[in-house]
C-alpha cells in the first residue's frame, strides 16, 4: 500500500497551475523556473511539443535513503520520500546517486539543505492530496492507491493504443516508483534516462557490502596466518644460526 | 640557517608561501559565502575537485602505509623496516589532509561526526566514514613510537610495541575495506557512469591500484627525501619494491582489459571520443608503459628509471579516480565541470601542508632513523 502520482502527459495543457501550488505550499519565491533548482520542486518543461512534469519520483526502493550515510533521507510507509535537514551533513551523495537526478543543493548558502519535492508529505498526514494533484484544472495528473493508478495507466494505454507508448514510466523503473508517468512520445525525449536499470539500485551495493564480512574475518584469519608462518620461519632460522655458531665457537 | 645550508628551499618556501596564501583566501570564500561562491560545484555536477583528487587521490596515495606495514610485520620482510615509518608517517598526514578536505567539502562540516550516531549501515559513505576514523587512529598508534622515542617515554612505547601485530592487521583490514569501498561508492551510479569506468569490479580495481600506487609512492618519496636530506638512497629495496609494482600492475592491467572486454565496452574504443582518449592515456600512463619499464632489470636498479617510473604510475593512478570521479560523469550529467580557481587553491594548500609536515616530522622526529629492531628479532 502506498500512495501515488500517476502524470498523463498527453493530457497536461502547460498551465503551471502545478507549479504554482507547489510554491505556495512549500513556502518557496514564486518564480517562474524550467529546471529544479533549490526552490523549484516541481517544474513543467517543454519537450517534442509535450508538456512535462519534473520532480521527485519517490522511489519504492529509494537510492537516495540507501546512500546517506547518516540516514537523513526515509521512504514513509505511506509513501513519500522525505528529508530530515537537521541530520543531513552535506556530503551530496543522494545527489550523485540518485538515477533522476533530483535532489537540489542550496549552494549559495553557507549552511545549506538538500532540497526536493515531499509528494507533500504533511498534507497527506492530514488526508489531503498533494497541492500539484489538487491544483490541477485538467486531471492530467491523479492521485491514488499506486495499484489503483497502475490499473488506472494500464487501461488507458489498452484503450487507446496509437495514443501512448505502452510503456508506464515508473512501474518498473528502479525498482519501481510511485510517481508514474504516461506519454504519446518516447520517455528519452521527455528527458527520462532511458538507461535506468530494473532493479534497485541499491541492491548493487548491498551485492557488495554484503561480502565484508566474509572478507574480513577471512582477511583476519589469512594475515594472522601468515605472520604465524613468517615469524615461525624467522625464529627457526635464528636458533639454526644460533646453533651453528655455538658449534663454529667450539 | 637554513639558507646556508639548502639555498634552493627557499625558492620552493616562497611558492608554498603563495599558495597557502590563496588558500586562506579560499578559505574564508568558503566558509563565508558557501560552496557556490567557493567551487564550481553545481546540482548537475555535485562532486569535484575536492571528492575526485583530495579525497580519492589521498586516500589511494596513502596505501603505501598499509602495503609497507603488512610488508614488514606480516611478511616479516625485515629489510624493509627502514622505509615503513615514512611510509606511515605519509599514510598519517595523508589521512589527515583528506579528514581536512572532507571539512571544505561537506555542506555542512561541523557535522562531521553525525556517522558515529546517526547509523547507515546500507550505505557506502558510512562504511568509508567509519573505517576511515578508525583508520586514523591506528596510523596515529603506529606512528606514535616516533614520538614516544623521542621525548623517551618508554612505558607507553612498551605497550605500543606489544600491540603492534595485532594494530597491523586491524590496520590491513580497514585499508582493504576503505580503499575498495571507495570505488564501491560509484556502483550505484550504473546508469551515469562511462562503460569505460563502471564495472561491478570497481572495488577490487580500486583496493588493487591503491596497493600499486602506494608502492609507488614509497619510491617516490624515499626519492625526494634522500634529495631533499642527502641521505642515501636504499636502492635495492626500492628496487625489489619496483618487482612487486610490476606484478600488481601487471594483475591491474590484465584485469581491467578483461572486464572492459567482457562487458563489451571494447568496441567503444572506436569512437574518437573524449573518454576514449582518456582510458588510453589512464591505461598507458599508468599501467602499460610503467610495466614495460620495470620488466626491465636496468630500469628498477636504476635510481632515475626506478623513479621516472613511479611518477608515471602515480599520474595515471590520478587519471583514473578523476575519470571515475569526474570525466567519465560529465556525459550523462549533461554539464561540464572545470574547478574555479578557488578550489584548486585549497587542494594546492592541502598538498603543500603535506609536503611541510612531512619535512618537519622527518627533522625534528628522524622519521628515517631506522628504529631499533622489533621484539622478535632483536639480540
Ligand atoms: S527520484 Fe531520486 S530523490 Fe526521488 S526518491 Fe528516487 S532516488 Fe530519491
Ligand atoms: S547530502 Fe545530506 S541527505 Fe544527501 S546523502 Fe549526504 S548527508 Fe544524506
Amino acid at each position: 500500500m502506498s500512495k501515488s502520482i500517476l502524470v498523463d502527459t498527453t493530457k497536461c495543457i502547460g498551465c503551471m497551475s502545478c507549479v504554482a501550488a507547489c510554491k505556495e505550499t512549500n513556502g518557496l519565491p514564486q518564480n517562474e523556473e524550467t529546471e529544479l533548482s533549490a526552490d523549484s520542486f516541481n517544474v513543467v518543461q517543454s519537450r517534442a511539443g509535450v508538456f512535462v512534469r519534473r520532480f521527485c519520483l519517490h522511489c519504492q526502493d529509494p537510492t537516495c535513503a540507501s546512500v546517506c550515510p547518516v540516514g537523513a533521507f526515509m521512504r514513509t510507509a505511506a509513501g513519500p520520500v522525505v528529508y530530515d535537514a537537521d541530520r543531513c551533513i552535506g556530503c551530496r551523495y543522494c545527489m550523485m546517486a540518485c538515477p533522476f537526478s533530483i535532489p537540489r543543493y542550496e549552494w549559495k548558502l553557507a549552511l545549506p539543505r538538500v532540497r526536493k519535492c515531499t509528494m507533500c508529505a504533511p498534507r497527506q498526514a492530514q488526508g489531503l492530496p498533494p497541492a500539484c494533484v489538487e491544483a490541477c484544472p485538467v486531471q492530467a495528473s491523479i492521485f491514488g492507491e499506486r495499484d489503483e493508478l497502475l490499473a488506472v495507466a494500464e487501461n488507458r494505454l489498452r484503450e487507446n493504443h496509437t495514443g501512448y507508448v505502452q510503456h508506464i514510466y515508473g512501474e518498473h523503473e528502479a525498482g519501481g516508483t510511485s510517481v508514474l508517468f504516461l506519454s504519446a512520445v518516447p520517455f528519452e525525449a521527455l528527458g527520462f534516462p532511458a538507461n535506468v536499470p530494473q532493479d534497485p539500485l541499491p541492491t548493487f551495493t548491498y551485492r557488495v557490502l554484503s561480502k565484508i564480512p566474509t572478507v574480513v574475518s577471512a582477511g583476519a584469519v589469512l594475515l594472522g596466518g601468515i605472520w604465524w608462518i613468517t615469524s615461525r620461519r624467522a625464529e627457526v632460522a635464528e636458533a639454526e644460526k644460533n646453533d651453528l655458531d655455538k658449534s663454529g665457537g667450539e | 640557517m637554513d639558507h646556508n645550508k639548502l639555498p634552493k628551499l627557499t625558492f620552493w618556501r616562497a611558492v608554498l608561501i603563495l599558495i597557502l596564501a590563496s588558500g586562506l583566501y579560499s578559505t574564508v570564500l568558503r566558509f563565508t559565502k558557501g560552496l557556490g561562491a567557493a567551487t564550481a560545484l553545481s546540482d548537475r555536477f555535485p562532486w569535484g575537485l575536492w571528492v575526485g583528487f583530495d579525497v580519492l587521490c589521498g586516500v589511494g596515495l596513502a596505501a603505501g602505509g598499509f602495503t609497507l606495514a603488512a610488508v614488514v610485520y606480516i611478511f616479516h620482510f625485515e629489510r624493509f623496516h627502514a622505509i615503513v615509518r615514512p611510509a606511515i608517517l605519509t599514510a598519517f598526514l595523508g589521512y589527515g589532509l583528506v579528514a581536512v578536505a572532507l571539512l571544505f567539502d561537506l555542506g555542512r562540516p561541523y557535522r562531521i561526526w553525525h556517522p558515529l550516531v546517526m547509523w547507515n549501515p546500507r550505505s557506502v559513505m558510512f562504511e568509508v566514514a567509519w573505517c576511515v576514523m578508525l583508520y586514523l587512529t591506528v596510523l596515529a598508534l603506529e606512528f606514535s613510537p616516533v614520538v614516544l622515542e623521542r621525548f623517551r617515554l618508554t612505558k607507553p612505547l612498551k605497550v605500543i610495541k606489544a600491540i603492534t601485530i595485532p594494530l597491523v592487521i586491524v590496520g590491513v583490514l580497514l585499508s582493504t575495506l576503505h580503499q575498495s569501498s571507495l570505488g564501491s561508492l560509484y556502483l550505484i551510479v550504473p546508469s551515469k557512469l562511462h562503460p569505460y569506468w563502471y564495472s561491478p569490479w570497481l572495488p577490487v580495481f580500486f583496493y588493487v591500484s591503491a596497493i600499486g600506487v602506494g608502492l609507488a609512492m614509497v619510491i617516490f618519496e624515499s626519492n625526494l627525501s634522500a634529495r631533499a636530506f642527502k641521505r642515501e638512497i636504499e636502492m635495492p629495496l626500492l628496487s625489489q619494491l619496483g618487482k612487486v609494482m610490476l606484478v600488481i600492475l601487471g594483475i591491474y592491467g590484465l584485469m581491467r582489459l578483461l572486464d572492459l572486454a567482457s562487458r563489451g565496452a571494447l568496441g567503444l574504443l572506436r569512437e574518437p571520443t573524449t573518454e576514449t582518449l582518456l582510458l588510453i592515456l589512464e591505461i598507458a600512463i599508468g599501467t602499460a608503459v610503467p610495466v614495460v619499464m620495470l620488466a626491465f632489470r636496468q630500469v628498477r636498479e636504476n635510481r632515475e628509471g626506478l623513479f621516472a617510473t613511479a611518477v608515471l604510475v602515480i599520474t595515471g593512478f590520478l587519471l583514473n579516480r578523476l575519470n571515475v570521479s569526474v570525466t567519465g560523469l560529465e556525459a550523462s550529467s549533461g554539464a561540464h565541470y572545470f574547478p574555479r580557481w578557488t578550489e584548486v587553491s585549497v587542494t594546492l594548500s592541502l598538498v603543500g601542508a603535506g609536503f611541510l609536515f612531512f619535512a618537519l616530522a622527518v627533522r625534528y622526529f628522524g622519521a628515517f632513523e631506522s628504529p631499533p629492531l622489533p621484539a622478535g628479532a632483536r639480540q
